[in-house]
């Protein structure tokens, strides 16, 4: 393994080797220490008990199964009264529906068994989503059993009836209207056109009313200046598969910008590699100029770490350099990049892309202009197909709280927002919302807002309702109900149908709205019903706008940013971001997302304030030190937690966190950030300003999974080249040990031990791109779902004792060269982890061949079968946990409790309705047993069992895991590596000569799951390939 | 995806059943009239519940002189679609409807001309030989009766040569006594005692010969853990539970009398995991005419009033843990549903036959022979197996002993 002159990290801790990182390496289960909580500790729980506790439980079990065994429960089969014809128990329905919930779009396939939606996955015939679902869209699914929803309209606090409400309600909206009180709909972005048709019906009604649209994380910035520039005032369509170059300007385009699924499948798109004869061996090209280590900033082949207030300017040099003007100066590091940056993108004209995350609409006239000058327009972006992710306006939205203040608003009608808790101006709304005569919710929670409302009229899950979505001109998808109204709800546009005084059933209104705006009256019955059953109707865009000319108000627009952004700031700057997972807060209430690891910091049920290693150590500061920041004067107190990549001098801290009303996984959870959002000049602006950092003394752990699984030191885990590398040798990177044995230097696939298994049918395999993996961790919630896999919440995640059956492990590297052993050397190895190249590696279970954890198991509970898997019996297991000692992949879960109706542990395990989501075809694990990836191996029988049914073989791509399903990129393949016609066993085959590598060859353990090496587009240094290439001889033995 | 993969599944099986089809067609396309024997099988398994060979009306009119009162190509309309025909306005279909109690036929889609034609020479078959066929019925009826007679006979000639065996072991005893004693020279002083002291003498030693004495005792102490751990194996197995369920719905008299196919109300059982308890319609299809006044069955009308799904108690309670599916054993595998469920057609009341334990499933699994009979699926296994073994391809063979077969 010495021959690796690349050293991977997954945290800090691990490159300094600090002491609680060996010590947990060392012992991979965390026991009990000192300071844990001793809830726990209980007879029952078998902890902390001692010889007299053990017999008491002895003696009570031996009598409980006998009495247990004089009488059977009595279980009683309930069958339907009037079966639906195409319905059986026991066998999944899928609907095409669509996920549309503040701006992020998925058109998805509901998965229903018994009537109940149990799982998400993603409609390949959109062309939009293209078959992608977010973390969060899979989360979402938990959100419909939610049992801290209102089961039922409120008036104030107390319960009441639809029909009081209505009339209530309808009558104040005319006494307004009469009044000529003026009435404001208030929403987050809404992509339904007929939603929007339903709202221009209720103004009808009630003419004062307006709708003002606002969006959490806003881009109403870019809207602006494309109406600036062009004189539309759009978001226009992104396509970054047709950018050979894409620079990134602080824009997680990957995480969390706009519509980040489909930006990762184009993104990948331009990435994907081929070892193949005649195969692409070309990628794009991807630079970022980011503060916050992003998603997208891990992704980048070059990254650069600007501060905030220098973010303008690094658009305006990049407008200047390629027009030939000189710039000003931000420091060699972000020069460097810069140039490199120009001279690649003037080579790419007219296959280039820049994107910018500002908000601030000078900065966006700038990067027009760069992309009109780079001939962006007509090729990698098209202003002739709107895209509605974000209708926001910030302006407005701003004008409407003044109004509310001033009084002069006779009614608020909120649907889909949560004003109080996700504007900037909540404060000022909460304490002025009572001033508003007739306010309104359509929220499904007494949130912070709505609780503050004099009604709530709760409207369902999306999954319960009838709607549809534009995402993009000319797109649209439908969504219909997966499941009867759970409680007493209605929908929102059923309620504005209901008090404009028109009918409220709005399927018929949507079926009308449809006929006679999107399918035509011709043959409607057909097209109706194809359009449900495919779930979206694709009209096709607009012949792609050409070229644009010159971009108006550039001239006002340089000086603009001139004047506001420095380029060299000295303050410590705090920057706001959304994470990949939480969002914008709405599903805070989601035990899935709270505790779904931020892709690059690895940190779950909080928020926390990143600051790179270098700031740390000039500020005193350790991780998980409580630190008060104060910015223009307002404070608060968040944990420390050090970020590499992460802008020197700034400080990161995400929104969607500090809820107060969400529920009891929500409420409490992190700071909320909202309030810090500037405004500057009517727009949101996440660059909060500077601001002074002191240590409160407290400390709070933050819940990181990152350094929790560790593979011993063994280095050949992760295998990448660069480019140029690969392209002359389609093996380059890959890592091929050797053994000395008495019959000389074999490989270590050469000698064995082991029998191994005879698989005649089938061999369940996968293979994973890491060139295609971005990280995101769709496959973690998709698998969570899945498998049942359970929440075991912060303590326990800080106790190394997350369930994940599949995680992402994020490694940081630097190219500094670790056979250097110089003072330098090391001096460059620390220097390089302020700014580390990243790589995401998804792993779970590898299912070894040759598996360590089978033959160490002393009651044979985990076992091989002939197709492949490693089998895990559970109530087989007794917990002896031998196996995730033995597993070089650190991939088996232990269930330290009982995570089911068990109230340490309240979450949606612990009441009926939360129960409702689970997998009726995956066991429950209860406490003492060990859990791991199955390969979804009730996917395979189904899947063989339908093929049985039909007399025939399985055909490709009919069985697949739900992490592979879900994988927006299809960086997953999965596939039986015993049909050759498969999509996999075509993959390998290229790939055996190229980029096909197993984890840990060095040890011979025959995993069924091959990953393909890391590709960066990045420049070979000619010294450092001479270095390598001398390792690669002396090295390896 | 999955939703148009399925579609097109479903067209391929479709199309697979159209050819199929179409080559009986062809074969018999020389022969005027239907295939009786075909025909018998289709009327058993979808007809009988309604209607009658003869011109007894069961639910719906006896099928006796059906071709006379009615055209092939209206049956065969007919039998595919009547609500179709009677939404056409057809007169003859009105009539029949409103005589019947607006009690509407189950379509069955799938028949086509040939099926029909089957049909109907089956009954026209029915008629002109109705009475050896009834002979032949109550013959095939009395078989199983007898079937645990063997093992009982058994286990009575064991106690009895048990018994003769220690008799004998008794006289041996009491011979070697008297052999030993005549060795010693006692046999002239004990010449008077009887042959029962001896006896006696003799098992009075045997009891207080130690090896003999300590071997009983161990019998005895493997006895009792034998019959503990068989108890304690016992846990948990409901076999022979026959609960009482909320309506007296007899087994006997539908799958045994009428011979009601299994899968007419076990809807699921081809086709996945739960074959099924029919639901409240199914049960109305035929009793929506038939002893509609009978207390248990107004107990499905009170439920239909109600809303009220009927509560059955579930016999074959298969651990959560374990899983099993319907579709896997009876449609790809071809097991009979007694094979499981044991002679379900003479119950009266359904209990459990099987064990329903895990060794039982193993078993099974090693002796059954893969049902690889016009399956692609298993082509190119059984070409495998017959090139490294003699042996039939046994559902052991092809991992049917796996732990993720059955847990995950």
């Amino acid at each position: 393994m010495e021959n690796q002159t690349k050293r991977y990290w997954k945290g800090l801790e691990e490159l300094r080797n600090d002491e609680t990182f060996v010590k947990n390496a060392h012992n991979e289960f965390g026991s009990f220490e000192a300071n844990d909580s001793t809830q726990y500790k209980s007879i029952v729980d078998g902890i902390g008990s001692d010889r007299r506790d053990f017999l008491k439980v002895l003696g009570f079990g031996l009598a409980a199964v006998s009495l247990a065994a004089c009488d059977a429960p009595v279980k009683k089969s309930i069958p339907y009264l009037n079966k639906p014809t195409d319905t059986f128990p026991s066998i999944a329905d899928w609907y095409a529906s669509t996920y549309a919930e503040g701006g992020d779009y998925a058109s998805v396939l509901v998965k229903t068994r018994e009537g109940r939606p149990i799982k998400i996955e993603g409609n390949k015939q959109s062309s939009v989503s293209k078959g992608g679902v977010s973390a969060r869209a899979h989360a979402s699914l938990l959100a419909l059993y939610d049992a801290e929803k209102l089961k039922g309209p409120k008036k104030g606090e107390a319960d009441a009836d639809w029909d009081t409400v209505d009339k209530e309600i309808s009558a104040q909206l005319a006494s307004i209207a009469a009044k000529g009180g003026q009435i404001r709909i208030v929403s987050s972005t809404i992509l339904s056109p007929s939603t929007k048709a339903v709202i221009a019906d209720f103004t009808a009604k009630y003419p004062t009313t307006q709708h003002i649209t606002y969006d959490a994380n806003s881009v109403a910035g870019l809207v602006k200046a494309n109406g600036d520039s062009f004189g539309k005032a759009i978001v226009p369509s992104y396509d970054f598969s047709k950018a050979k170059v894409i620079v990134g300007l602080s824009c997680d385009f990957l995480g969390s910008w706009i519509a980040p699924h489909e930006y990762s499948v184009q993104y990948v798109a331009g990435r994907k590699l081929n070892s193949g004869k005649g195969g692409k061996k070309d990628m794009s090209r991807h630079y970022q100029f980011e503060t916050t280590m992003s998603l997208t900033g891990a992704n980048a082949d070059y990254r650069a770490a600007v501060k905030p207030s220098q973010e303008g300017l690094v658009a305006l040099a990049l407008y200047n350099k390629l027009s030939g003007k000189g710039g000003t100066s931000l420091g060699a590091d972000v020069d460097k990049v810069l140039d490199k940056a120009v001279a690649d993108l003037k080579a790419a004209q007219g296959a280039a892309l820049v994107v910018s995350g500002s908000n601030d609409p000078n900065v966006q006239v700038v990067v027009n202009a760069i992309n009109s000058a780079l001939g962006a327009y007509g090729t990698s972006i098209d202003l002739g197909t709107p895209v509605y992710y974000r209708q926001g306006n910030d302006v407005a939205m701003n004008g409407l709280i003044d109004n509310v203040k001033a009084g002069s608003i006779g009614a608020v009608i909120l649907y889909g927002c949560n004003p109080v808790y996700d504007h900037p101006r909540g404060a000022e709304l909460k304490d002025a919302l009572s001033k508003v005569e007739l306010s309104v919710s359509f929220a499904d929670r007494a949130d912070e807002s709505s609780s503050l409302c004099k009604y709530i009229t709760p409207a369902p899950h999306y999954l319960e309702s009838w709607g549809d979505a534009e995402p993009k001109a000319g797109f649209y998808s439908l969504q219909q109900p997966a499941i009867s109204l759970i409680y007493k709800t209605r929908q929102a546009q059923s309620s504005l149908l209901k008090w404009s005084g028109a009918n409220p059933d709005f399927y018929t209104y949507l079926r009308n709205y449809w006929k006679a705006n999107i399918l035509g009256g011709e043959n409607f019955e057909g097209t109706w019903t194809k359009a449900l059953h495919d779930g979206v109707v694709e009209k096709g865009a607009a012949a792609a706008a050409a070229s644009v000319g010159a971009v108006a108000g550039l001239d006002a627009a340089i000086a603009a940013v001139t004047a506001s952004y420095k380029a060299s700031a000295t303050g410590l700057e705090v920057v706001l971001y959304e994470k990949v997972g939480m969002g914008t807060g709405a599903l805070a209430n989601n035990p899935w997302l709270q505790e779904f690891p931020e892709p690059v910091t690895k940190a779950c049920w909080d928020n926390y304030a990143s600051v790179s290693q270098k700031t740390a150590k000039e500020l005193g500061l350790s991780q998980d030190d409580v630190v008060k920041i104060e910015v223009k004067g307002k404070s608060v107190e968040l944990p420390v937690l050090i970020q590499p990549g992460q802008a020197n001098g700034t400080v990161s801290i995400a929104i969607g966190y500090g809820r107060e009303k969400a529920g009891k996984s929500g409420n409490g959870v992190g700071v909320n950030m909202y309030p810090f959002i500037q405004n500057k000049a009517g727009f949101a602006n996440f660059s909060v300003g500077e601001a002074t950092l002191t240590k409160t003394g407290d400390s709070h752990k933050i819940a990181q999974t990152q350094t929790h699984e560790t593979v011993m030191g063994r280095r050949a885990v992760m295998q990448e080249a660069r480019l140029a590398e690969y392209q002359k040798d389609s093996k380059a990177g890959r890592y091929f040990p050797h053994v000395s044995t008495s019959e000389g230097i074999k490989s270590p696939t050469e000698i064995t031990l082991w029998d191994g298994y005879q698989k005649p049918n089938h061999s369940w395999g996968m293979a994973i791109d890491l060139n295609s993996c971005t990280g995101c961790g769709a496959c973690v919630i998709s698998c969570q779902a899945e498998n049942n896999v359970s929440v075991v919440g912060r303590q326990e995640v800080i106790n190394r004792r997350e369930m994940h059956w599949i995680r992402i492990d994020r490694y940081y590297s630097s190219d500094a060269d670790v056979m250097d052993k110089s003072l330098s050397g090391s001096k460059a190895l620390e220097i390089a982890s302020d700014n580390p190249e990243v790589v995401f590696q998804p792993l779970m279970c590898q299912h070894c061949g040759n598996a360590p954890c089978e033959t160490v198991c002393p009651v044979l509970a985990t076992t091989h079968s002939t197709e492949g898997l490693n089998q895990m019996a559970y109530n087989r297991c007794v917990g002896t946990r031998y196996c995730a000692n033995n597993c070089p992949y650190k991939v088996r879960r232990f269930n330290w409790f009982k995570y089911f109706d068990n109230d340490n542990f309240d979450f949606h395990y612990n009441n009926d309705l939360g129960k409702m989501v689970i997998n009726p075809d995956v066991t429950v694990r209860s406490r003492g047993v060990i859990e791991k990836c199955s390969m979804c191996v009730q996917r395979i029988q189904e899947g063989k069992l339908n093929a049985k049914k039909e007399r025939r073989r399985p055909v490709d791509g009919e069985i697949v895991t739900a992490c592979a399903q879900s994988c927006p990129t299809e960086a997953i393949v999965f596939g039986d590596m015993n049909d050759p016609a498969s999509k996999l066993s075509k993959l390998l085959a290229e790939e055996k000569e190229g980029r096909a590598f197993q984890m840990l060859e060095e040890i011979n353990v025959k995993p069924q799951i091959s990953y393909l090496t890391k590709i960066r587009n990045k420049d070979v240094d000619a010294t450092k390939a001479a270095a390598k290439e001398a390792h690669a001889e002396h090295g390896g033995h | 995806m999955e939703i148009s993969l399925f579609l097109k599944r479903m067209r391929s099986v479709t199309q697979a059943l159209l050819i199929a089809l179409m080559a009986t067609l062809s074969q018999q396309a020389t022969a005027q009239d239907g295939d009786a024997a075909s025909g018998e099988t289709l009327f058993n398994n979808n007809c009988k519940a309604c209607h009658s060979a003869k011109d007894e009306v069961v639910v719906g009119p006896g099928l006796k002189g059906i071709q006379q009162r009615r055209d092939l190509a209206w049956l065969v309309k007919w039998v595919k679609n009547p609500n179709g025909v009677i939404q056409s306005g057809d007169e003859y279909a009105v009539a029949l409807y409103n005589k019947f109690n607006k009690a509407q036929m189950t379509a069955f889609p799938a028949f086509g001309e040939k099926e029909v034609k089957d049909i109907l020479a089956y009954v026209e078959k029915a008629n002109t030989a109705a009475a050896p066929a009834a002979a032949a019925g109550t013959a095939a009826a009395g078989a199983p009766a007898g079937e645990s007679a063997p093992s009982d006979l058994f286990t009575y000639i064991l106690v009895a040569l048990l018994i003769v065996m220690l008799l004998v072991l008794g006289v041996l005893m009491a011979i070697v006594s008297i052999l030993s004693k005549a060795v010693s020279g006692e046999a002239t002083a004990s010449a008077g005692t009887s042959f029962s002291d001896r006896l006696r003498d003799g098992l009075v030693g045997l009891s207080k010969n130690s090896a003999i004495r300590s071997a009983t005792v161990w019998f005895f102490i493997l006895m009792v853990t034998k019959a503990t751990v068989d108890g304690m194996y016992g846990v948990g197995i409901q076999q022979g539970y026959a609960p009482k369920q909320p309506i007296a719905f007899s087994h006997k008299l539908h799958a045994g009398q009428y011979k009601i196919d299994c899968n007419y109300c076990h809807t699921g059982v081809n086709r996945g995991k739960s074959a099924t308890i029919p639901s409240a319609n199914i049960c109305m299809n035929c009793h929506g005419v038939i002893k509609k006044e009978s207390p248990e069955i107004q107990k499905i009308y009170t439920a239909i009033e109600k809303n009220q799904p009927i509560e059955w108690v579930r016999i074959h309670n298969l651990p959560d843990l374990a899983y099993f599916n319907h579709a896997q054993h009876v449609n790809v595998g071809g097991v009979q549903c007694q094979q499981c469920h044991g002679e379900i057609q003479t119950m009266e009341v359904v209990e459990q036959r099987s064990s329903l334990t895990m060794g039982w499933c193993i078993d099974c699994h090693r002796k059954t022979e893969v049902n690889t009979k016009d399956n692609a699926y298993y082509d190119k296994l059984v070409e495998l197996h017959k090139t490294n073994s003699k042996e039939p391809l046994k559902v052991a063979d092809i991992g049917g002993l796996e732990c993720s077969k059955c847990h995950y």
